[in-house]
């Protein structure tokens, strides 16, 4: 594939503390993170020149996004020749992509990409954080809250159970991913706030129901943290002290903004998208991080990528044998958001990330792994990064 | 579902779907001049672009495209459990409401089951629910 210009490499990532109800200002964490990605890829604060986020700051849903770019910017004095944080882009990972642009199109040299999340923190401190006052709902919302749906746990529940109607998926599927994701995480120390114990078919099962097919183990958790990344142009990694991962390719098609009027989630539209970028195929994928706020959307995604028909995904993840670590396709190895808690899609890059660099320590995939896809979303959202350690 | 439920907020483009059923009809917006449904309302034809699109009214039957039981009480007062589905609406190709069924216990109700429109009224709002088809 010829591509013409610079390329975009993730040289940097960083993490903050993560937990439930931490005391920590959520824009403290944000920078922890940040100075840890800027430490790691070998760089100095005056030299980042962009910062990207999604979806910008929101006071509502309390804690779901409280640290703004123009806040990194003002408190870290930033020169930014760029910034953008905004919800209207293709679900979450979608900030990563537009600092890839951005650096590809030689508008900034070296950008951060950071997530923050506070949901935990703030459920528990209401008069900080406030919930939001009934009243009538406009937009895409009308459509969904009068009837009791009030949650995307019950908007992804119809097309997964579809998938239970129609193609025979079980919970006992949808238990593969989750245990599958207790058992990585407990080899996480960032996932300790958020999962103490491998997860069994027993107890994924005498869970109580949210809406079927979902019981609590197939929902992620509110959780508190930050991510962050640098993102940096091809032409600039003589500046780079880490190893930089490649971003090979990235998608975020979407065919219908509708969590009821499209036929099937974004991750069919957004999974095919990615090859066309790439000459890689899904063969030469050596692991995967598949967003998996509810337990079904990894399903969704591996169907969408291709690596599995439609309608198949939960045979792929049948027993789990082949998206465990030592499997065929290693999927979610810091257990995804079900085992290390909802940082909202930033964290199957960071994972992708520290793997692709055979840093994950007693978590780490053998093989020297090159290839990784990491995606965000469910619903109409859908984001694919493919991230190539050349 | 016992609750009063979230008010939908009534503008030009969407009192014709929340309040049709004071006379009966579930109404969806309707092109005369290419006959495609538009669903949520916009002030085009999704299909053509023509402005002078209206409202027409479906035969308010259905088949059931699938459907989850919800078990969670998401706020006080909330009574579960209770089933909220996404209907293809007849009538309106590539149209689907999310609806709750009523009247209907979960072991009884399958996908590609028949339903048919029951509004339940609330001030001057008409959701549109669904029962099965007698």
């Amino acid at each position: 594939m010829t591509m013409a210009g610079v390329e975009a490499f993730i040289t940097g990532a960083g993490q903050s503390e993560v937990g439930i109800r931490l005391s920590r200002h959520p824009l403290l964490l944000t920078v922890d993170a940040i100075r840890e990605a800027v430490r790691d890829a070998g760089l100095t604060l005056d030299q980042i020149d962009g910062v990207f986020t999604y979806p910008g700051k929101m006071d509502t849903p309390p804690g779901f996004s409280p640290v703004s770019s123009i806040d990194v910017i003002e408190t870290l004095g930033i020169k930014a020749r760029w910034h953008y944080g905004g919800g209207e882009q293709p679900a979450q990972l979608s900030a990563i992509a537009a600092a890839a642009m951005a650096v590809r199109s030689g508008v900034c040299r070296h950008a951060i990409c950071f997530r923050t999340v506070y949901e935990a923190a703030a459920l528990s401190r209401p008069a900080e954080f406030p919930q939001p006052r009934g009243g009538e709902v406009g937009g895409a919302l009308q459509w969904l809250l009068p009837f009791g749906a009030l949650s995307a746990a019950c908007w992804t529940a119809i097309p997964a159970a579809r998938h239970v109607q129609r193609f025979g998926m079980t919970r006992e599927h949808l238990a593969a991913i989750a245990i599958n994701a207790s058992r990585n995480a407990l080899l996480n120390p960032q996932a300790s706030a958020i999962t103490r114990e491998e997860l069994t078919l027993d107890r994924y099962m005498a869970a109580r129901l949210i809406a079927t097919p979902f019981g609590l183990y197939d929902c992620d958790r509110f959780t508190d943290g930050s991510t962050a990344f640098i993102v940096s142009a091809g032409d600039a990694l003589d500046e780079i002290s880490a190893t930089p991962i490649r971003i090979a390719a990235m998608s975020g098609s979407v065919e219908r903004y509708s969590w009821d009027q499209a036929e099937w989630p974004a991750a069919y539209a957004a999974g095919p998208e990615l090859w066309q970028h790439t000459d890689y195929r899904t063969g030469d994928v050596d692991l995967v991080q598949l967003y998996d706020g509810f337990s079904f959307l990894p399903i969704t995604w591996l169907e969408g990528l291709g690596f599995c028909a439609k309608g198949e995904g939960h045979y792929f993840v049948e027993g789990g044998q082949r998206i465990a670590r030592d499997g065929e396709l290693p999927m979610n190895t810091a257990g995804g958001q079900l085992g290390a808690g909802r940082l909202h899609g930033f964290g199957f890059v960071h994972e992708s990330v520290i793997q692709l660099r055979g840093r994950a320590g007693a978590r780490q995939v053998g093989g020297k792994p090159r290839l990784a896809v990491a995606t965000s979303g469910g619903g109409p959202m859908a984001a694919a990064l493919l991230l190539a350690r050349d | 579902m016992s609750m009063t439920r979230p008010r939908p907020r009534l503008d030009d483009l969407t009192r014709p779907f929340w309040t049709g059923g004071a006379k009966g009809l579930l109404l969806i917006q309707h092109c005369p001049s290419c006959d495609g449904w538009t669903h949520p309302p916009l002030p085009l034809c999704r299909h053509c672009g023509r402005e002078d699109h209206g409202f027409a009214a479906v035969p308010g039957t259905g088949t059931v495209d699938s459907f989850t039981v919800n078990h969670q009480p998401w706020l006080p007062g909330m009574e579960v459990p209770f089933i909220i589905a996404r209907v293809a609406i007849d009538g309106a190709p590539g149209v689907y409401l999310t609806t709750n069924i009523v009247g209907c216990e979960e072991a009884d109700l399958a996908a590609g089951d028949r339903v048919r429109v029951t509004f339940e009224e609330q001030g001057d709002i008409h959701f549109p629910l669904f029962e099965k088809a007698k």
